[in-house]
């Protein structure tokens, strides 16, 4: 027996993926574990460290010029791992993953309202961090540079939700938010985002390319610097971490079908 | 709109799945008919999960035939007309009960307007609630409400009842009935056999694996010929269980509760041990003595 069935008009499939994204965001806005570090990290460390201590110079830049491009990149790197990393953990290990996957959920509309939640957080971090640069640190920047620099805070975020993909896809959800801080932290630090690479021992410079991070360090650090060296390649680097994962984390939710529950 | 409306609405053909060296199910053949409820029993362990796992598409089998609606269920087109409610499924808590089913009707294409999930599920007055501040029993309603809100032609409820009181199971019951009354069918799991006695119009037993046992509840309450025998009586249950052919005794409110084999030579012994004995009922035992011996057989 086959059946026939209506077709499902387009625009309710479109509906599927907005409903999906709105809801993601809304829940993740009212959880206050998620939201307080993801938003405000960045930019008390950037009041901190970029205007309060700021003076110094890093890389060539103010440092309060430096410290906005690469506190920027700490909090996308924030939302992108807690936001993929965490919930999908939980929601793995809590059967939500299986009954959204069982109910006639379009395909990808989970992975697409994660994505547009964490860019949603990410602008806002972007827009956070201009608003102190501009009013407390004196940080000009041609208009094209500011909105280059929300571009690529906004994009930052798809490598970093690969990789957190690929966490949530192996850890319990009591374990992610431990990895997520042992991967997030450590590679922040390594990759030059909270002290400029000049200042840090040259062993840690020299290693510092391994990190995705620093690429889209780098990538966030020439669009304020007023130059493109080097962006091509970085953007290469970013775009190959996240086929990579992607790929690694589709393979692993493949085999946990396999394993099953019983 | 089916070409063939007799068919089945998911059928299992043979199907197994081995987890490791574990095999989860084996040789399993199921189909599933409108407007039936088909209740699947089975101890922890028995393949029930797989089974379901394998119709909703979670899983793929390692041999056999998987169908639901005509289809593979990993086709959305299949999975649009059922609805489902996962026992082990822990909804968002931050997530108000309004979003959960705009968010699981926006899945569907004919979908029940929200006052009629409201309705059918008894969510009145938790629409703005968020759903980690419900109780538990509101939470199983939360859940059945997005199993219904589809509008499904089949309905998978995994341990509905669990953790309900019994007003609430009952008003669950009750939703089923008008479901099953509108041409919906359900595969329901359930650890409460007398739930399945209540509301199934087929049973499968499933062990290890494998079908022991199908068909309608007297069926499969014909597989045991044990009787329950009660009566007021002095005789203790320590006197009677050691008497041949009972299997089973104890004291139920009162009353002298007696599982045997067969019912007349017991009965000739309590009368002829016991002259005051009274209210004396016989009747056969039910399917959870169906299944306990059933199961018992197999292991």
């Amino acid at each position: 027996m086959t059946t026939t069935i209506a077709p499902f008009p387009a625009m309710r499939l479109l509906r599927c993926y907005v409903l999906e994204a709105r809801f993601e965001l809304l829940r993740l806005m009212r959880t206050p574990s998620f939201v307080l570090p993801t938003l405000l990290f960045p930019s008390m460390f950037y009041l901190l460290f970029g205007v309060i201590l700021g003076g110094s110079k890093g890389g060539g830049l103010p440092a309060s010029r430096y410290l906005l491009a690469t506190y920027g990149t700490f909090g996308v790197m924030g939302v992108a791992l807690f936001g993929f990393g965490v919930t999908i953990a939980l929601e793995r290990e809590r059967g939500l993953l299986a009954l959204k996957r069982a109910l006639p959920m379009p395909p990808g509309a989970l992975l697409f309202a994660k994505t547009a939640m964490a860019m949603a957080f990410a602008a806002t971090i972007s827009l956070m961090l201009a608003t102190i640069a501009v009013s407390l640190a004196d940080v000009s920047l041609a208009p094209w540079q500011w909105l280059l620099l929300f571009v690529v805070s906004v994009l930052g975020v798809i490598p970093f939700a690969a990789i957190g993909l690929l966490i949530g896809t192996w850890v319990s959800g009591q374990a992610a938010p431990a990895v997520v801080n042992l991967i997030y932290l450590p590679m922040s630090f390594l990759s030059g985002l909270w002290l400029p690479l000049s200042m840090l021992p040259d062993s840690i410079s020299a290693m510092a390319p391994v990190w995705p991070s620093y690429h889209l360090g780098q990538i966030a650090l020439a669009v304020v610097g007023g130059h493109g060296e080097g962006v091509a390649a970085h953007v290469g680097m970013l775009v190959a971490v996240t086929a990579a994962c992607y790929l690694l984390a589709a393979r692993r939710l493949i085999h946990l079908d396999q394993v099953g529950s019983g | 709109m089916n070409s063939n409306p007799s068919g089945p609405l998911a059928e299992l053909r043979g199907a197994s799945k081995r987890f490791g060296h574990s095999i989860a199910l084996d040789g399993m053949d199921l189909s599933l008919r409108g407007g039936e409820l088909t209740a699947l029993l089975g101890p922890n362990g028995a393949g029930k999960s797989t089974a379901i796992g394998l119709l909703l598409g979670l899983l793929r089998a390692d041999s056999g035939r998987v169908t639901l609606f005509g289809r593979s269920p990993h086709e959305l087109a299949a999975r649009r007309q059922i609805g489902l409610m996962l026992q082990s499924a822990d909804l968002p808590g931050a997530s108000k009960v309004r979003e959960l089913l705009e968010l699981t009707r926006s899945y569907y294409a004919e979908p029940l307007v929200m006052a009629e999930c409201i309705a059918l599920a008894g969510l009145d007055g938790l629409l703005e609630r968020r759903y980690a501040r419900l109780s538990g029993g509101q939470q199983r309603r939360v859940q059945f409400a997005l199993a219904i809100c589809g509008r499904p032609r089949l309905l998978f409820l995994d341990e509905p009842t669990t953790g309900l009181d019994i007003e609430a199971r009952q008003g669950l019951w009750r939703a089923i009935r008008q479901l099953l009354a509108e041409g919906c069918s359900i595969l329901l799991t359930t650890h409460y056999l007398e739930e399945a006695e209540a509301l199934a119009d087929r049973v499968v037993v499933l062990n290890h694996g494998r079908i022991i046992a199908s068909g309608t509840v007297q069926e499969v309450r014909a597989h045991v010929s044990q009787r329950r025998i009660r009566c007021v009586s002095t005789l203790v249950p320590e006197q009677v269980i050691g008497w041949p052919e009972v299997r089973q005794a104890s004291l139920d409110a009162g009353r002298l509760e007696i599982i045997a084999d067969t019912a007349e030579s017991v009965v000739r012994r309590l009368f002829a041990e016991d002259s005051s004995l009274s209210e004396l009922e016989i009747e056969r035992a039910g399917l959870a003595e169906a299944f306990l011996s059933l199961t018992r057989e197999a292991a």
